[in-house]
């Protein structure tokens, strides 16, 4: 077969963002199939983005396992996306170690929670933390919360417990934010742009 | 960005002011390059360093930090005195013929209606005369002396280059070589690209700086080109996203705006937002506002929002005043803020004035960090001795860290600053009981409307009645929340021109914001937004194809508005609807309607030449550029050099009235005034930048860039060593009248002297990437340094420019 290595990602990818292409037996030609063969043939593939800076790069995850059921993924390398229209297969030396941030050994792998007073992490369970959390949020709410002001005009809003929302996450979770704690009455709501 | 990355490749000459993209958007940079090698692009850069950006510019002028307005306001000066404009865009794509209100004026520093007591100004004079028919009064020969173009040519009379030299600190002929190669693409077939990033934003006049260089290129034509516009590089991967869907304390999703406490009710509201033209036949596309915002609430709301109800509109808060970070900061420090949840936002770091953010965080009962790793936020309350002088038994706030999964954990989408939504796979789990932002946003929110539900408590409905049609409700899907901000039909929508066609049929993805309506028939979440996920993710989409070889590769990712690649692509055409220059079409009036290689940026079937003339600005209700900002922002209708809040200079050169030294309009809280250092103790001019091999404050924790950039240092020029009798990577102290640094000196000739107002002014450079946690040697925050004073517009702390004094330390 004489493809192109995008069309070749096209036709086996087939809208889905990741394949295991070593699965499929064959590769676009034999040149890149050489080259590329351990990579393809032992990897999973992911397209993704650079979360730095605002060009957004276009990135290839591998990964070790093939998505079966109970392996779990383990990325391994991250490259430029050669077919990127901006950043064609190139990468910073920010995005090109990329890979050393997502296996960092500062990455937080449990809840944590630090008492009043105290000088230490105790490790805690997600339902410990999350209920604690909703009391604290809804007793605040319950107490703080304006719903007419002095004029008398309706204002429904909370002032006293605010939230900061990250830059680099994606427009989903941004939404989902906004949509949650809005609905609160929520003013005290940023986000990075403004810093 | 108006344009986008690959279109950088179509400049004739690139400025590159109050950004460093070959360090900071290194790929993106790439452009430049391409520009310069085929099609001989001139790149000049202005900047108070000799950065890599600028090693390989055509022509580096170094200025003064926070005198940006100053050279630009030179600039201005030179075309209008030069005429070297684009006479008919001018005339026909800007207000430069309109007639301001005779009351309008402008003296010494301060424009009409300052009140110094509360340190505002009341900006009814700073509008149009208005004629008998509601209609903007215009002068089509610029002659009327009361017309913007006269206004502006007097404005910016003042600046002369000598006096631009003289602030700026940059040699006149330098400035005046830059003058000229800008003025050279006032030709209708050259064009000019700006390119900025937070060295323009970072300031108490940051808005003004990028509208300065919006009105220098309104004047040459350059807005709507390819190749052209005004070019917002922005520092994080999806700032521009996150704005887009409004996470911020006074937007909606879609740039719609949260309801003000005199907006007592929807009708009131949506009337102060529906833009009427102000001159005949304009499309105002504002006019369009309740069909947005209709459409959201029933997003959010669903069957809870009705017209009866106005929409839900209680449902949302109303302002008493905008929550920006610096008032949450100053409220959080005088104890009036109980509650924090920083989700993956490292704000002990990020927001101005370090000992005084410790204070605040240590005021809170609870803090909520959500991160992917360790941030000081998380940690603030972590005796790291110099670094972090606190006592943790001290410290009353609970502290809770949840983790969360990173980019390559989770789908989604991220927006560029070219306005491209591009949509990211997962590759693998996050490691450890890490979970995703959307999971413990779904977990976290679940529990709240459980308790209400269950409880009951103040006014629980909008929380309870919130739209969740998601599958699994404390999970809820990228895909699913893509859907819901693209929007869908309620209701079949029948065709506008023939009731008896159905365009969408209820329940189907909407496929363009043209078809939202404000009857409650639509639900779209951000209508910006409408387009990307039809019957299909567009944003996934991965063809590379560019039929015009223009870079505008439609058919990759999808691109907001519409999925337009050039904003007011309208204004690459003359008023006839063909293009100035025809190599770099984007669109053109066939004689029928609007095609070409870019989505046009006009009524599709509208010609050129109807009642309204060609006026591409079609979201200003005057159809037009705003040469003149009108009453738009707060601190006046035309850029005016302000002093930074903390500058080496006593006085503003160009006023004698102290009120106007520094921008009269900019807020500053009284604790954060006395904290303002003088320039007699703090004598030299400082500004914070990033490097290479750092982004922020993150990549202190992956390996290899902690390994390439493993310590803090400060940056100083060779004369201010000299002075001080420092050597290279001798470790010195800097201090700024909040607090002080340690750090090793690098001693670099990429910051010379400049001669400002007659005296000698040395200028700091202060990296930001360390911190007490990471892989890197601990260092101090950056911040430790910087005031705490904002942008007047939009609060933006001015990070770029303030002033600190420099110790030897003695030991080595
Ligand atoms: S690789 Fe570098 S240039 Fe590209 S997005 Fe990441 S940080 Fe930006």
């Amino acid at each position: 077969m004489n493809l192109s290595r995008r069309q070749f990602l096209k036709l086996t990818t087939s809208g889905i963002g990741a394949t295991s292409l070593g699965a499929l037996g064959f590769a676009p030609d034999r040149v890149l199939a050489d080259v590329r063969n351990f990579k393809l043939a032992s990897t999973t593939q992911t397209r993704n983005t650079c979360p730095y800076c605002s060009v957004s790069c276009g990135v290839i995850m591998y990964g070790l396992g093939d998505r079966s059921k109970n392996a779990h993924l383990k990325l391994v390398h991250i490259e430029g996306d050669p077919d990127h229209p901006v950043n064609r297969g190139t990468l910073c030396p920010k995005g090109a170690s990329l890979i050393d941030f997502v296996n960092s050994p500062h990455r937080l792998k449990f809840p944590e929670y630090r008492a009043p007073g105290a000088s230490e992490w105790q490790r805690v369970t997600w339902e410990w933390a999350l209920d604690r959390i909703a009391r604290l949020m809804k007793d605040d709410r319950d107490k703080n919360f304006v719903a007419k002001n002095a004029a008398g005009v309706t204002v429904n809003r909370w002032t006293t417990v605010g939230l900061l929302a990250a830059s680099a996450s994606s427009n989903e979770t941004g939404y989902l934010t906004h949509k949650i704690f809005r609905s609160m009455g929520m003013t005290a709501m940023d986000n990075q742009a403004r810093v | 960005m108006t344009n986008h990355w690959a279109d950088i490749k179509n400049a004739n000459v690139i400025v590159v002011m109050g950004g460093n993209p070959a360090e900071a958007h290194p790929c993106g940079f790439k452009w430049v390059t391409e520009a310069k090698a085929h099609n001989k692009a001139r790149l000049i850069v202005i900047d108070p360093r000799f950065t890599r950006t600028a090693a390989v510019a055509d022509q580096f002028v170094q200025i003064r930090p926070g005198t940006d307005i100053a050279f630009l306001g030179g600039v201005m000066n030179y075309l209008l005195s030069n005429d070297a404009i684009q006479h008919e865009y001018v005339k026909s794509y800007t207000n430069a013929a309109f007639i301001v209100r005779a009351d309008f004026h402008f003296d010494d520093g301060l424009f009409s209606g300052y009140d110094e007591a509360g340190r505002k100004y009341d900006k009814s004079t700073w509008v149009y005369e208005l004629g008998p028919d509601g209609y903007a009064k215009v002068d089509p020969t610029l002659q009327d002396p009361r017309c913007v173009y006269q206004l502006l040519k007097k404005h910016y009379s003042r600046y002369t280059p000598e006096v631009v030299s003289s602030i700026t600190g940059a040699r006149k002929e330098e400035f005046l070589e830059v003058c000229k190669t800008i003025a050279s693409t006032a030709p209708a077939d050259r064009t000019m690209t700006s390119l900025y990033a937070l060295g323009w934003t970072q300031h108490t006049v940051g808005t003004q700086n990028i509208r300065a260089m919006a009105m220098i290129q309104l004047l040459l034509g350059n807005v709507g080109m390819a190749g052209g516009g005004v070019n917002a590089l922005r520092g994080h991967s999806n700032i521009q996203g996150l704005t887009d869907v409004g996470v911020l304390s006074d937007l909606l999703p879609g740039y719609l705006t949260v309801p003000k406490e005199a907006d007592k009710d929807v009708d009131t509201y949506l009337a102060a937002r529906t833009l009427k033209p102000l001159r005949p036949g304009q499309m105002s596309y504002w006019q369009n506002y309740p069909k947005f915002f209709v459409s959201l609430q029933k997003a959010w709301w669903g069957g809870a929002a009705t017209k009866d109800n106005q929409w839900a509109y209680e449902y949302l808060p109303k302002l008493d005043k905008v929550y920006d970070i610096l008032t949450v900061f100053e409220l959080m420090h005088q104890g009036k803020v109980n509650g924090y949840i920083c989700q993956g936002f490292n704000i002990l770091a990020s927001a101005p004035h370090k000992a005084k953010n410790l204070e605040a965080l240590s005021k809170l009962k609870f803090l909520v960090v959500i991160d992917p790793l360790v941030t000081e936020t998380s940690t603030f309350w972590r005796n790291a001795g110099e670094l972090n002088p606190v006592d943790p038994a001290k410290i009353e706030t609970e502290v809770f860290r949840l983790p969360s999964g990173c980019f390559a954990e989770e789908d989604g989408s991220l927006t560029n600053s070219g306005r491209w939504l591009q949509w990211h796979y997962k590759g693998a789990e996050p490691p450890g009981d890490a979970k995703t932002d959307l999971e413990i946003l779904g977990e976290l929110f679940h529990r709240i409307r459980t308790l209400y539900a269950k409880e009951g408590g103040a006014f629980p409905d909008p929380m309870v009645k919130l739209a969740w049609p998601y599958a699994v409700a404390s999970r809820p899907s990228a895909e699913e929340l893509a859907r819901e901000y693209n929007g869908w039909a309620l209701a079949d929508l029948p065709d506008p021109k023939d009731k008896t066609k159905i365009v969408v049929k209820r329940g189907d993805q909407l496929t363009t914001f043209g078809q939202l309506t404000d009857d409650g028939s639509t639900a779209a979440g951000c209508w910006i937004y409408t387009g990307s996920y039809t019957d299909k993710n567009n944003m996934a989409r991965r063809e590379t194809a560019d039929p015009s070889g223009l870079g505008l590769t439609p058919s990759w990712a999808w691109s907001w508005p519409a999925n337009r690649r050039v904003l007011y692509n309208g204004a690459s055409c003359d008023p006839t609807g063909k293009p100035w220059d025809p190599r770099r079409a984007l669109v053109k009036w066939n004689g029928e309607k609007w095609v070409g290689p870019d989505v046009p940026d006009f009524k599709v079937d509208q010609p050129p030449a109807s009642e309204s003339g060609m006026a591409p600005f079609i979201m200003n209700p005057e159809g037009v550029g705003r040469l003149f900002g009108a009453d738009k922002l707060t601190d006046g209708p035309f850029p005016e050099h302000y002093e930074p809040f903390e500058s080496p200079l006593a006085k503003n050169p160009l006023h004698e009235r102290a009120v106007a030294s520094t921008n009269p309009a900019a807020r500053i809280f009284a604790g954060d005034k006395a904290a303002l250092g003088t320039s007699e103790k703090f004598p030299y001019a400082a500004t914070t930048y990033r490097l290479t091999e750092h982004f922020h404050f993150w990549t202190k924790h992956a390996r290899i860039p902690a390994i390439l950039q493993p310590e803090q240092f400060v940056e100083i020029g060779e004369a201010l060593a000299k002075e001080k009798g420092i050597r290279d990577g001798e470790r010195i102290r800097v201090r700024s009248n909040r607090g002080e640094i340690v750090a090793k000196a690098v001693v670099t000739k990429r910051i010379r002297p400049l001669t400002v107002a007659g005296r000698t002014i040395h200028t700091v450079g202060i990296p930001i990437h360390w911190g007490f946690e990471g892989l890197t040697k601990p260092g101090y925050l950056a911040n430790t340094l910087t005031p705490a004073v904002g942008d007047a517009n939009v609060q933006t702390p001015e990070f770029k420019a303030f002033t600190v004094n420099v110790e030897k330390l003695g030991v080595a």
